[in-house]
Parts: C-alpha cells; sequence; structure tokens
C-alpha cells in the first residue's frame, strides 16, 4: 500500500506520462484524463483487489470505464501497476494497435469495451448482481462522467442498482462540469446531482476529487449497507497543468510542442519540490 | 393460420400439431437452469409474456427482473455474462433489438460475453398490436453486427435444439420465435441441428425453398401442393440460421435446382433473402430468384396468419410465386 507521499508523486507522474502518450499520438482525451488520473490513481493503488497476477480470478474487483474516451488515464496506471509495459503505448492510436482511443479487453487490465456512453453504469449492476448471486464478495466500481448522466442508461441501472441494494456497487461521477459543448449546467443541467441520487436510492458522498485522502476514504468500504454508492468527485478538467485547467477546448485538445513542453517543465517542477520536500 | 387445403395438405404429411416455440423454450430453459445454477434468466417486465411464471417459481434466484428497461436489461445481462453467468435475456423482439441495439453492439458483441437475447413474440406475432410490436428488422440490424449468431427455429425440435446450442454456445446469440403453435415438420431424426448448419426437409431439384423460423411449414406445404398438382420436385431447406449462413447448403440449392425462393417473416431488406442473393451472386451463379418477404411499406396489421396470407406467406402464395418464376422468361 503506497503512503500519501508516494501516492501523490504517482498523480504527477501518471499526469506527465499520459500527456507524453497524447502528444506521441497526436490524439487523446486530455482534460477528461487529467480530471479522473487521481481517481483511478486511489482505485489502482489503494481499493481495488485486483493485480496482474489475478486478473482471471472470479472473486477479482471490476472497474469499468464507462467515461471511456478518457482511456489515456487509464492506460498510465494500468502500465504502472505491471499490466502490459508503458512502451507498448507508443503505439496509441497506431494502425492495429490494441491501444486504441477507448479501452477494451484487447488490453491486459480492462473489463469491458467502452466508448459509448451510458453503457459503465448497467454493466456494473449486472456485474455486482453476479458477485451477490454467488455470494462472492467482489466490488464493482464505474466512474462516470458529468456530461454523460444525460444518458438515460444510467437512470434505469441506478433504479437497478437500488432494487438489488447492490452496496458492493460503487459509482464514482466525475464531475468536471465541463462537456464538449459547454458547461454542462448549460448543456443539459443535472443538478442537483446529490439530491437525485440519493432520491433514487443511493448512499451518497461528495468529496474534492482530486484529494487522495479523501477519496480514499470514501471508497474503502461501501458507504452503506444496502444501498449502492454514489461518489460525486467535484474535479477540475485539465487539472495539474496551469493552462489546461477548466478550459473546454482540452476536451480532446492535443499540445503543440511548445505547450507540453510548458506542461511537463510544470509538472517536473511540482515532482521536483514534492520529491524535494519529502527528502 | 392455415387454409382448410393447406390443413389438409399437412394432414396428408402426417403432421403432428405442436406446441408454441415459446413454450418449447420455457420448459428448455427451466432444465438447464435446473440442472446449472449459472443458467440465468433475465427479464424486462416479460416473464409472464416469455411463459417464464413456472421457471420463477422454480429457481427464483435464477430469475433477474429489470423493470420495462431493455437497455439495461441488456447491459446488465452483458455484466452478468462477463462474470461466468450463462444469461438468457427474454424480451419481445421488437424492443429487444431496436430500444437496446447499442447495448448489444457494444455490450454483448464488442465486449464479447456469453448471452442469448431471446426475441420472444418476433415478425408479426404482434400483428395486430401495430408497427411498434412488429419486429421486421431485426435479422437486418443484427447481421450487421459482427461477433453475433443469429438464430430463428422453425418448430419445437428446432427450438428445443437452439437452447441448448446457445447454452453451450460462449458467444453472443439473438434467438427468435413467435407465439403461435406449429406443426412438427419432418426429419428430425435424419437432418441433425448443428450451429450454421441448414436443414433439408424435403428433396427436390425443380424450385428449392429456403426458408426460416415460423415461415418454413408454410414452404414445405408448398412444396408438397407443388408436387401434387403441378408434378414439381421441390427442395425444402430450413435455414435456422440466418447468421452465420450455411453457405455450402445455399450454393448446393442455387446450382442443383432450377429457381431458389427464399421465404422469411422479416422485412425485404436485409433479412436472409438478401444473403441468399449476395452469396449466390458472389459466386457467379445466375438463377431464377425471388425474396419473399414483407415488403418495404406501411405494414397490414391483423393476425399474424392474415398478415401471412396478405404478403403471400402460405402454401397458396408460395406456390404462385414458385409457378410464376419458373414460367418466366
Amino acid at each position: 500500500m503506497p503512503t500519501d507521499h508516494e501516492l501523490a508523486l504517482k498523480s504527477l507522474l501518471y499526469r506527465r506520462n499520459l500527456l507524453r502518450w497524447i502528444k506521441h499520438a497526436g490524439a487523446g482525451h486530455t482534460g477528461g484524463s487529467l480530471s479522473c488520473v487521481d481517481i483511478l490513481n486511489v482505485l489502482y493503488n489503494r481499493i481495488l483487489r485486483v493485480s496482474p497476477a489475478t486478473f482471471s480470478d472470479p472473486r477479482r474487483d471490476r472497474y469499468i470505464q464507462s467515461k471511456g474516451h478518457s482511456v489515456e488515464a487509464l492506460y498510465v496506471v494500468l502500465a504502472d501497476r505491471g499490466f502490459f509495459p508503458e512502451s507498448d503505448l507508443a503505439t496509441l492510436c497506431g494502425y492495429q494497435s490494441h491501444y486504441v482511443g477507448h479501452p477494451t479487453r484487447h488490453v491486459a487490465g480492462i473489463e469491458q469495451n467502452t466508448g459509448a456512453l451510458g453503457h459503465g453504469l448497467p454493466l456494473a449492476v449486472g456485474t455486482a448482481l453476479a458477485s451477490k448471486l454467488d455470494d462472492a464478495g467482489f466490488r464493482a466500481f464505474t466512474l462516470v462522467g458529468d456530461g454523460e448522466l444525460a444518458e438515460g442508461s444510467n437512470w434505469e441501472a441506478a433504479l437497478a442498482g437500488a432494487h438489488y441494494q447492490l452496496d458492493n456497487l460503487t459509482a464514482i461521477i466525475d464531475c468536471n462540469t465541463l462537456q464538449i459543448t459547454g458547461r454542462t449546467r448549460d448543456v443539459m443541467n443535472h443538478e442537483p446531482l446529490s439530491e437525485k441520487w440519493s432520491a433514487f436510492g443511493w448512499a451518497v458522498r461528495t468529496v474534492d476529487g482530486h484529494d487522495l485522502a479523501a477519496l480514499t476514504a470514501a471508497l474503502e468500504q461501501p458507504l452503506e449497507a444496502g444501498k449502492p454508492s454514489c461518489i460525486i468527485a467535484r474535479t477540475t478538467k485539465g487539472k495539474g497543468v496551469s493552462f489546461m485547467e477548466d478550459v473546454g477546448k482540452w476536451h480532446h485538445g492535443v499540445p503543440s510542442d511548445a505547450e507540453h513542453a510548458k506542461a511537463s517543465a510544470e509538472l517536473d517542477a511540482a515532482i521536483a519540490q514534492l520529491v524535494g520536500g519529502a527528502a | 393460420m392455415y387454409s382448410p387445403a393447406a390443413k389438409a395438405v399437412a394432414e396428408k404429411l402426417g403432421l403432428q400439431t405442436g406446441r408454441a416455440n415459446l413454450e418449447e423454450f420455457a420448459d428448455t430453459l427451466l432444465a438447464l437452469a435446473q440442472a446449472n445454477r449459472n443458467v440465468l434468466a433475465v427479464t424486462s417486465d416479460s416473464r409472464g409474456s416469455g411463459k417464464l411464471g413456472p421457471f420463477g417459481h422454480a429457481l427464483p434466484k435464477q430469475i433477474v427482473e429489470v423493470g420495462i428497461a431493455e437497455q439495461n436489461l441488456v447491459g446488465i445481462a452483458a455484466g452478468l455474462g462477463s462474470c461466468g453467468k450463462k444469461v438468457f435475456a427474454v424480451s419481445p423482439a421488437c424492443f429487444l433489438t431496436a430500444r437496446s441495439l447499442e447495448q448489444i453492439k457494444n455490450d454483448l458483441c464488442y465486449s464479447d460475453h456469453p448471452v442469448t437475447l431471446v426475441g420472444i413474440s418476433a415478425g408479426v406475432s404482434y400483428g395486430a398490436l401495430g408497427t411498434t410490436h412488429h419486429s421486421l428488422h431485426d435479422f437486418a440490424v443484427l447481421r450487421a453486427i459482427n461477433n453475433i449468431t443469429i438464430v430463428a427455429p422453425a418448430d419445437n425440435f428446432e427450438a428445443r435444439e437452439a437452447v441448448r446450442v446457445c447454452a453451450g454456445h460462449d458467444k453472443p446469440v439473438y434467438l427468435r420465435f413467435g407465439k403461435a403453435p406449429l406443426y412438427t415438420l419432418p426429419a428430425a431424426d435424419t437432418a441433425p441441428f448443428t450451429l450454421g448448419k441448414a436443414r433439408e426437409l424435403r428433396a427436390g431439384h425443380d424450385v428449392a425453398f429456403l426458408a426460416s423460423g415460423e415461415t418454413v411449414i408454410h414452404a414445405l406445404l408448398a412444396a408438397t401442393h407443388l408436387a401434387e398438382t403441378a408434378g414439381l420436385q421441390c427442395r425444402v431447406v430450413s435455414v435456422p440460421f440466418v447468421k452465420p449462413l450455411d453457405h455450402a447448403a445455399v450454393l448446393a440449392a442455387a446450382r442443383e435446382c432450377r429457381a431458389v425462393i427464399t421465404v422469411e417473416e422479416h422485412l425485404v431488406n436485409g433479412g436472409l433473402g438478401e444473403a441468399v442473393a449476395g452469396l449466390i451472386a458472389q459466386a457467379g451463379i445466375a438463377t431464377r430468384f425471388k425474396i419473399v418477404a414483407l415488403p418495404d411499406e406501411y405494414t397490414v396489421t391483423g393476425s399474424q396468419a392474415e398478415i401471412f396470407r396478405h404478403y403471400g406467406l402460405t402454401m397458396e402464395g408460395l406456390s404462385a410465386t414458385a409457378q410464376g418464376l419458373l414460367d418466366r422468361n
């Protein structure tokens, strides 16, 4: 189990690495990967009972990334966890590469092929239900974008998760308030989110989605027996790179050489500061 | 369903009246689930229409209700299937293959999970209820998706065997049938039911009828009628697998018979007929050919039998089509 300091360092390294691979590929969902990478960091380094050695174990915990477009964050975290060599990402979005722009089961560590929105939560409900039917004890987690909540299938699954009292199911909303057209509240307002999920019968906690300790505390255990958990992670799109933060164009913007150098320099400085601070 | 003349032909053939494929499905599934606790039925308020009441009573822990939510039905079924469950997701074909098409494409076929979609009351089984309740698009949309098998059993034997094949198959399947009682077809002993294979029910070299699902009986009656009235020897092939299509059986029919007629309870676009046409044309075979299906127009309503009669999917209609095709210059 990594320390808080090690975890914080991982978040910075993941950011730097995912930007590197997006730059290399000339494609990617930069802003959303940066908004959710701290959540993936906590999940894969502290919460999920899964590793390359246990990936075929039927009792492993499952993670399903509903917001499949932020796959670059998932790729760098899975590589760090040893599912595949990070150098594989040199083929990201390339001809015949398995590392396509959305998750597929061709990549080690990935449970479900996603990319069309509104699919992760129903899949996670079925997964959590399978665990309950067999009394297998594993948990199912899904990461859902906030813009994605306009898909009606999420709300069908929200009903089912509560109906079957799936307390082994956790939906994490990456609430970065921006989608491709603009502010989510302007495109299709979904607030008040907490009240909605509560009304659907879920146990809800709102956290700072970049606070690794708060995320750990929220995800360690189901929030309430007999209810599925909804973690509303308030995040910043483009988090960690000053000029990308909360700027819509970075939804799938690829940095220029100069922008990439500037972003890397910022992250390297943060890494140096963190490492120096600990020394 | 049958005219007096058609009934008389069926009697001469000694065909027994069976029951609806829906009932055959429900009983077969129950037996499979009793032997294997990983077999699950998932329903969308469709327990009653799927004849799964007895299943629910006998095995309450092996039936999952998702409510009227077909997208969720398929998503949850995929999640269950990904965890080792052998899932039969049961819902009226009209909703199952339209409302949840993206879930079928991505969650089942792309992610590759062993789920059987059971489209009940397919085609125009709900004929009087209007177009909302018809599924005349399902072969076409699913044929255009990679990694799914499409099965339309013609009688109780094929239905029973199809359920067993689905249970033993580790891939997505679409199983489609109606709710009317069916005659039991001959050749259960001589033509085995095998994944991807067509079944020859009657030999002949004049017209080959390649039919799927609940239209097969009408092709068989037509072939018998044509033998009696016109001295024609027509081949009847049941094609339960619309995908993968049995290439050998189709090409043999096209090469060995004077004409080919396909028959299906589907729109003329994108179904069995166009699959057969594409195969024959690409093999370089020139033959007399006709697709008997529902035309691309506002579909008439009525009972399944009335709609079949309206569009010529009957002994009389198919016999006339065959003779017209052979008479054509």
